[in-house]
């Protein structure tokens, strides 16, 4: 066990913990920020997407080892309200079904937009081809991508 | 019905939700004393600040019910659809009878009941208002929440009546509404738990947490049909954060205090397993399916006419031969349950589509009374059909028992797709007969299926519009486990029957579309024994999709169609399939649908939607293999999910034709695979008798 102090979601938060935890289960299990989801464990899937330092991360294959002095933003963190542009335009499309990817969906989707604020549907495609939706929701999330990326400016 | 005046001065309305019928008031003092009543079995509530609390009493596993329920109730009620909150009721089979997401049934159960609440309700509220101002009920009216009376220009919410109308006699036989004067019922309205979802709150079963619990894995057997020989836990014992190994059943769970920790202890179990029956190999199936195709004896499903006398005297015979491969359910949550087993009672708190079967079961193998066992139902991270099954929740149970501990048992997506319970692998032979005018006068199908039941839905379509048909099954016992999954049966068996009729249209020098209306007609016209569907609402969305889909007009794109009922709702769908590079490609689906009223705009196009591109994906990619019992594939690596850039465009339209609305959570799906498969023949020339189609000749070098 080793003591990590984590810069999540603007907060400092410690966890005593392996060093080869990865960081889905320390923000699960841990810190009970449950927000960031489980779906494969291997990066296959996109459901545990955080940020690391901005940019797009499967928690699930990070060892908390790893993360150092970077700073982390989970779903809980993105916004305080759900007021964050992706979120409200997957709200406004309505894109979940059962919502569990959602979450990873949404991390992705906002980490792709900052990096490329007006993207094709091509692009588009590309950036949320990682993100495995068992519901079907592909249309929708695609749609909201487009819609949040008309709020960002 | 049942009234009283709810704790802080509000209203509460019970009302039965397996009896249409109102029944007559019963004033109760205080909202406690009306709880535990059992002439009622569902809550509304209206606050003395107006908000109107919805009970959704049915499991949500993404098939949209608690959003649809409350707008059922709140459009007889005549309320804002921004004064409604919904809240997920406890599992109480006492008070809310049929708790299960399944069958696409939630809403063809339930659809009279909630609009009987919704709109005696608003009945009390107006005779409520009524005798207060002193006018015939009949003058007032209703609208967003409030009584109004035009003649004296009185209005009063539904908040300032609760307290008074807690005490009047319940309205009886009141009228519904006519559907044209529908509000709320018909518009798009979002998903109640969407704010939660995108804002990643608590919701599901994965994200339950109670101090204390402990972490739980199982390892189950590697391979179907062994069991455990011996168990060697003492390396995993001493690993960090470990509480406790368990051998239980066949299976060894590892307790600790975090996933991580157990997930690690798990992989230094040293355990050995024997054989215990058949070790099945996919090679062993594919000649096992040979065998009951082939046997002399089946179970006869159905017999019309004379099948040898048509054959004989047939001008053309068309026989094929079409095969589905086993599949897990893959739903996004794997399986978790939270369980505390205490000596006088058991919690349990997850994801469940049964959870009276999960209480059942939990009771029986406790040996506790029903009541002493509480399930509470979590949002669910879908569920396909897996959770109907109550295995994982028994894990937790009897877990918890032995560890006397509160237990939290998850399951990896290795643990989900290689745990059983999936669909079956079935095989299919379809003979046809067609005289000389290319009429088809006999039709024969036998259903092969491993641990598949009854592998057809012999009362379907064509059955009925074909004089000679002959429909029976074989089955082959396998330790593989298998499962109702999504569209149980339908899911294949579609795909592949209309694929074949397919097959005949063409060798009958038929438009696929035209056959088939020619066979609705002759089913209309003299029947071949029963008709178990409706013959108009067949050919209704057949036209629709004939119509949108601009069928048979289209340059450059070829069309393929495919038609079917289940689950009472009628989904006809056409695929659009384009060649580039040599190669077909989907570019899109068109689906009609016939699921009598639309509740939810939004929600009804997301399960069409969803339900087409699981059926493209799972049609297209899905395929779980077996060596010696051990499946092949076991995560996302090795087992293709349809992604993003794989999905073609999809349309949906509704048949308007206000009938009582019936289930939508899966009827969509089971045509999908036909649609395409026909379409990518339409294009190529090249039929396909197999899934997954990616590994098909037609489709090699697509990737
Ligand atoms: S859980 Fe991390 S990518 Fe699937
Ligand atoms: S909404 Fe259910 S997995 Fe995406």
């Amino acid at each position: 066990m080793a003591q990590y102090n984590l810069k999540i979601n603007g907060q400092t938060y410690k966890a005593d913990v392996e060093p080869d935890t990865p960081l889905l289960w320390v923000l699960r299990d841990s810190l009970g920020l449950v927000g960031t989801k489980y779906g494969c464990g291997i990066a296959q899937c996109g459901a545990c997407t955080v940020h690391v330092n901005g940019a797009a991360t499967r928690s699930c294959v990070l060892p908390v080892s790893a993360i150092g002095s970077s700073s982390v933003t989970t779903i809980e963190g993105l916004s305080a309200q759900g007021e964050h542009p992706v979120q409200q335009a997957w709200d406004e499309v309505d894109v979940p079904q059962c919502g569990y990817c959602q979450a990873g969906q949404i991390m992705t989707a906002a980490a792709f937009l900052k990096q490329n604020p007006k993207p094709s549907e091509a692009e588009i495609e590309a950036a949320m081809n990682g993100n495995i939706c068992r519901c079907g929701t592909y249309h929708r999330i695609r749609e909201a991508v487009k819609v949040a990326s008309t709020k960002t400016k | 019905m049942k009234l009283a005046a709810a704790a802080g001065g509000g209203l509460l309305v019970g009302f039965n939700w397996t009896d249409a019928k109102a029944k007559p008031a019963v004033l109760d003092a205080t909202a406690e004393a009306a709880a535990p009543s059992i002439e009622f079995n569902s809550y509304l509530s209206v606050s003395p600040e107006g908000k109107i609390t919805i009970f959704s009493p049915n499991p949500e596993v993404g098939q949209g019910i608690k959003t649809a329920f409350p707008i059922v109730v709140a459009e007889e009620l005549d309320v804002d659809w921004q004064q409604v909150h919904v809240a997920q009721a406890p599992l109480d089979t006492v008070k809310f009878q049929r708790q299960v997401a399944g069958g696409s049934g939630s809403i063809p159960h339930s659809w009279k009941r909630l609009r009987q609440a919704g709109a005696t309700t608003r009945q009390l509220f107006i005779n409520t208002a009524a005798k207060r101002w002193g006018v015939p009920a009949g003058e007032c009216t209703t609208d967003k929440g409030m009584v109004l009376h035009k003649g004296k220009n009185k209005k009063a919410t539904y908040a300032e009546l609760a307290a008074d109308a807690s005490k009047m006699p319940t309205p009886t036989d009141v009228p519904l509404k006519d559907p044209k004067d529908f509000k709320l019922i018909g518009t798009s309205i979002r998903n109640v738990d969407n704010k939660d979802i995108i804002t990643g709150k608590p919701l599901f079963g994965l994200d339950f947490h109670r101090d204390g619990m402990l972490y739980a894995v199982v390892q189950r057997p590697e391979a179907f049909g062994t069991k455990i020989k011996s168990v060697d836990a003492s390396k995993a014992r001493a690993m960090p954060g470990i509480v406790d190994v368990i051998t239980f059943d066949n299976n060894v769970a590892v307790l600790g205090k975090s996933t991580w920790q157990v997930l690690k202890a798990r992989k230094a179990l040293n355990i050995q397993y024997e054989k215990e029956s058949a070790l099945e190999s996919t090679s062993d199936h594919d000649r096992i399916f040979d065998e009951l195709l082939n046997a002399p004896d089946a179970t006869v499903r159905r017999k019309d006419g004379d099948v040898e006398a048509a054959f004989k005297s047939a001008a053309k015979v068309i026989k094929s031969e079409y095969q589905c491969p086993f599949l897990p359910h893959s739903p996004m949550e794997p399986m978790n349950f939270f369980a505390h087993v205490r000596p006088d009672g058991a919690e349990l708190i997850g994801p469940t589509q049964t959870p009276e079967r999960a209480r059942g079961d939990a009771a029986k193998f406790l040996n506790l009374p029903q009541d002493k066992v509480t399930v509470e139902m979590t949002r669910m991270g879908g569920g396909f059909g897996r959770r109907l099954a109550t295995d994982f929740v028994m894990e937790a149970v009897k877990v918890s028992a032995l560890a006397k501990a509160p237990v939290k048992l998850i399951w990896t997506r290795e643990d989900d797709m290689t745990g059983g319970d999936y669909r079956p692998a079935v095989k299919y032979r379809f003979e046809a007969a067609l005289d000389a005018k290319g009429n088809m006068i006999g039709y024969k199908l036998r259903g092969a299926g491993i641990n598949a039941g009854n592998p057809t839905r012999q009362d379907n379509f064509p059955a009925g519009a074909v004089d000679n048909l002959l429909i029976d099954s074989a089955e082959h016992k396998s330790p593989i486990t298998t499962g109702p999954w999504r569209a149980p049966i339908t899911n294949f068996l579609a795909y592949a029957e209309q694929s074949f009729l397919d097959e005949v249209a063409t060798a009958a020098g038929k438009d696929p579309i035209a056959f088939r209306l020619e066979l609705l007609d002759k089913a209309k016209k003299s029947p071949a024994g029963d008709i178990k569907y409706d013959i108009d609402r067949m050919r209704a969305v057949t036209e629709l999709a004939a119509e949108k889909s601009n069928w048979g007009k289209k340059s450059g794109v070829a069309q393929g169609f495919s038609l079917y009922f289940s689950h009472l709702s009628y989904v006809a769908q056409v695929g659009e399939v384009t060649m580039k590079q040599g190669k077909p490609e989907l570019t899109k689906v068109i689906a009609a649908v016939d699921c009598g009223i639309v509740i939810n705009q939004s929600g009804a196009r997301q399960q069409v939607m969803g339900g087409v591109v699981d059926g493209i994906g799972h049609a297209m990619y899905g395929k779980l293999t077996f060596d010696e019992g051990a499946p092949e594939q076991n995560n996302y690596n090795n087992y293709r999910m349809i992604r993003m850039s794989e999905i073609p465009e999809v349309e949906v339209h509704f048949v308007d034709n206000g009938i009582d609305p019936t289930g939508l959570g899966e009827p969509a799906l089971p045509p999908t695979g036909g649609a395409v498969a026909n379409a990518i023949f339409k294009a190529t020339g090249k039929r396909i008798y197999k899934q997954p189609f990616v590994e098909q000749d037609v489709l090699k070098g697509v990737s």
